[in-house]
């Protein structure tokens, strides 16, 4: 697996953009679209080459390198080129296509859940929709109601496709590395608030997987269980040392992957601290967060000494103020008070 | 009824003036805020005064307008209150919106300004809709949706002008092409590279105007508004105007455009042609323009003083506007 000579410190942004250059690379198949991929499309001549490199700099550099014909700047038109990955997928090529922001699905929904959810089993099994979509999510920069849902419970609702939600850049490394190999349709949940972070177990050179529909335990402990997803999952590893400032042991499952749902890691950490908090960023209602409730409630519910706790944002759209945004977001002292009245 | 500038009466016309001078003065105030750390967002609308001045010189309050994530200049055109706009980008509860949508929301139904919005092309749509509450209410108000040049590529544009077209609906689909969505030049993504060309798809006018006359958007805009007005239906306008600052707070235009194209539009600025403009018709003095001009400066100084003032939202209000009623 991973050796550690080989560990580097990128930010999540980084490592990202070296998975994408090492699966083009490796593979010929793999093409990129998407709004401002590159930027200044069609402007070489003029010296202008790659202005953007994407709207989070995450596909800077592969442009100069691959060229335009597999990176490829789109117009603003989601429904086109979201359906477009689709069609491409089925019929040879791995496309990595940038939905800038989650909230934006709505526009391309039709192609997300009637067509890359459903053409394989629909198609009696005979056709494969390998394409990868990733999408900004979160809130914490005051980007309002539209710009900073999280949303992936509700990809998690339709079979067939797969959602995972990278929490460091070695996570998101491996998750990018393995949705481009997966024959599936996969979507790829990058939060806003981890881009920079350089935190986590650090980035090995060569190319490897972090296996779709498998938590980790990012920390281990005793006394309770704290799963994160995401950028929940750095919240939890806060509060985990706040915890253990009080004299607690805080386990803390990174969940990962949405869809498939990795029930084992979670009911086993469940049954050894016999306390879980479980920490969310996405609307609460019908939401992985309660999908992870449920599953405790249902099959590990002799072991448990307090019922499942949710930490989430209360049923609300996302406010742009200052003032209000930061009540929405599950904080560090927010899932510390939630462990501190399971562990009483 | 045809609108021509000779239609343009002084006091329009100073108004325009006013008007865009104020979007200017608000926008780089919003500006040094943004720099300041204070707000976080903005898309500024310098450079693309005119293209809602010149169109909502037609409007009354009870017509309506729909934006986009850079709509600051429309909300002042349609008469949205300064100080709720900038108390809105500080985040605070005096806001157009209490301080719940920010700089990419921004709307006051009593002037009319059915909302910025941030999913592009979201807002086209809703503007059919709302012109076709007027229709079957029987009022004769008119709806005008503003959007960029690369929203003309979603769906939502073609689907809208097509129902528009076929229910003769009292919209205006006012494209203000500033020649970039985001780094992407309207020549790589527009086929054609026109957009009022489309128009004809849909069998409605299709215009091109040099959105930065106050005076041509104006007649252009005129012409359209009694259309919808008079029940003939909808049309299709492409300002051609430019985004003198980045997409965005952070974003370097050299870095897919050129100073001498920048240079080139500053040349042909829609505040400095209409100052021109005033003069040589006699119709205001230099000392008059810089009166006006001081008076704007001093509308958005007062603006920032009553955000300053304002409370920020209280804590319940994560929670309220949610829905109307909810058990
Ligand atoms: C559906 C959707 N896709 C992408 C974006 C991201 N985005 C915000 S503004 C913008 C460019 C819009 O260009 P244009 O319509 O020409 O308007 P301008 O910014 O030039 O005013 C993009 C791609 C978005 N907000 N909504």
């Amino acid at each position: 697996m991973v050796t550690e000579s080989a560990v580097r410190r990128l930010t999540y942004i980084q490592a990202a953009n070296e998975a994408v250059h090492q699966l083009m690379e490796s593979d010929p198949r793999v093409i990129v679209m998407g709004e401002d991929v590159a930027g200044a499309a069609g402007r070489e001549d003029q010296g202008f080459i790659d202005a953007w490199g994407g709207p989070l700099r995450l596909t800077k550099g592969l442009i100069q390198r691959f060229g335009p014909e597999r990176v490829r700047d789109t117009p603003i038109s989601e429904a086109g080129f979201v359906g477009a990955g689709v069609g491409a997928a089925a019929t040879g090529l791995r496309p990595l296509v940038d939905l800038m922001y989650a909230g934006f699905y709505g526009v391309c929904a039709d192609q997300i859940t009637n067509n890359a959810a459903k053409i394989h089993y629909m198609f009696g099994g005979k056709v494969s929709v390998p394409l990868t979509i990733m999408t900004n999510i979160g809130a914490g920069v005051n980007s309002a109601a539209q710009h900073s849902e999280s949303l992936y419970s509700l990809f998690a609702h339709f079979p067939g496709l797969k959602c995972v939600v990278p929490s460091d850049p070695f996570t998101a490394k491996g998750l990018y590395i393995s949705a481009l190999r997966d024959d599936d349709p996969v979507l790829i949940f990058n939060h806003k608030m981890l881009m920079g972070l350089r935190a986590g177990p650090g980035v090995p050179e060569e190319m490897y997987e972090v296996p779709i529909g498998r938590a980790s335990v990012a920390r281990e402990g005793a006394d309770v269980t704290l799963t994160g997803i995401g950028y929940t999952t750095q919240v939890c590893l806060q509060a985990a040392d706040d915890l253990a400032a009080s004299g607690y042991s805080a386990e803390v499952v990174d969940l990962l992957s949405v869809s498939p749902m990795d029930e084992e890691t979670i009911l086993e950490s469940v049954k050894k601290t016999r306390k879980i908090v479980i920490v969310d960023e996405d609307y609460p209602r019908c939401s992985f967060a309660s999908d992870v409730s449920a599953l405790v409630a249902e099959q590990a519910f002799d072991y448990l000494d307090a019922p499942p706790v949710r930490v989430t944002p209360p049923h609300t759209s996302v406010p742009y103020s200052t003032a209000l945004e930061p009540l929405f977001m599950p904080s560090r002292e927010g899932v510390v008070e939630a462990a501190a009245a399971v562990l009483e | 009824m045809v609108t021509s500038t000779s239609d343009l009466t002084t006091d329009k016309a100073l108004w325009m003036f006013e008007t865009m001078m104020t979007i200017r003065r608000f926008e780089e105030q919003a500006r040094r805020e943004a720099d300041a750390g204070r707000l976080r967002g903005l898309h500024s609308s310098i450079g693309q005064e005119a293209v809602p001045t010149g169109v909502c010189a037609h409007l009354r309050d009870d017509d309506y307008v729909l934006g986009t994530h850079r709509s600051h200049h429309h909300c002042i055109a349609k008469g949205v209150d300064l100080n709720e706009m900038m108390a809105e980008l500080l985040g605070k509860a005096t806001g157009t919106n209490k301080g719940k949508g920010g700089t990419m929301h921004i709307a006051d139904v009593n002037k009319g300004m059915l909302g910025a919005n941030g999913v592009v092309g979201s807002n086209i749509p809703v503007a059919a809709g709302v012109a076709l509450s007027a229709k079957v209410q029987g009022r004769d108000s008119v709806s005008v949706v503003f959007f960029g040049d690369g929203a003309a590529n979603q769906g939502s544009l073609h689907e809208s002008m097509n129902l528009a077209a076929i229910w003769k609906l009292p919209v205006l689909f006012v494209c203000e092409n500033n020649r970039y969505a985001e780094s992407t030049p309207v020549e790589y993504a527009v086929a054609g590279t026109s957009v009022a060309n489309r128009a004809e798809g849909y069998a409605m006018p299709g215009v091109t105007v040099d959105g930065q006359s106050a005076l041509d958007m104006f007649e252009v805009a005129g012409e359209a508004v009694a259309r919808a007005r008079e029940g003939r239906g909808p049309t299709l306008i492409e300002a051609q105007t430019y985004r003198y600052m980045g997409h965005f707070g952070a974003d370097d235009p050299l870095s897919y455009r050129t100073a001498e194209e920048e240079q080139y539009y500053k040349d042909r600025d829609c505040i400095e042609r209409m100052k021109a403009h005033l003069i040589e018709t006699g119709a205001a003095s230099q000392e008059d323009l810089d009166g006006i001009d001081a008076r704007a400066t001093e509308a958005v100084a007062a603006a920032v003083r009553f955000a300053d003032e304002s409370p920020y939202p209280q804590p319940e209000e994560l929670t309220t506007d949610v829905y109307v009623s909810y058990p």
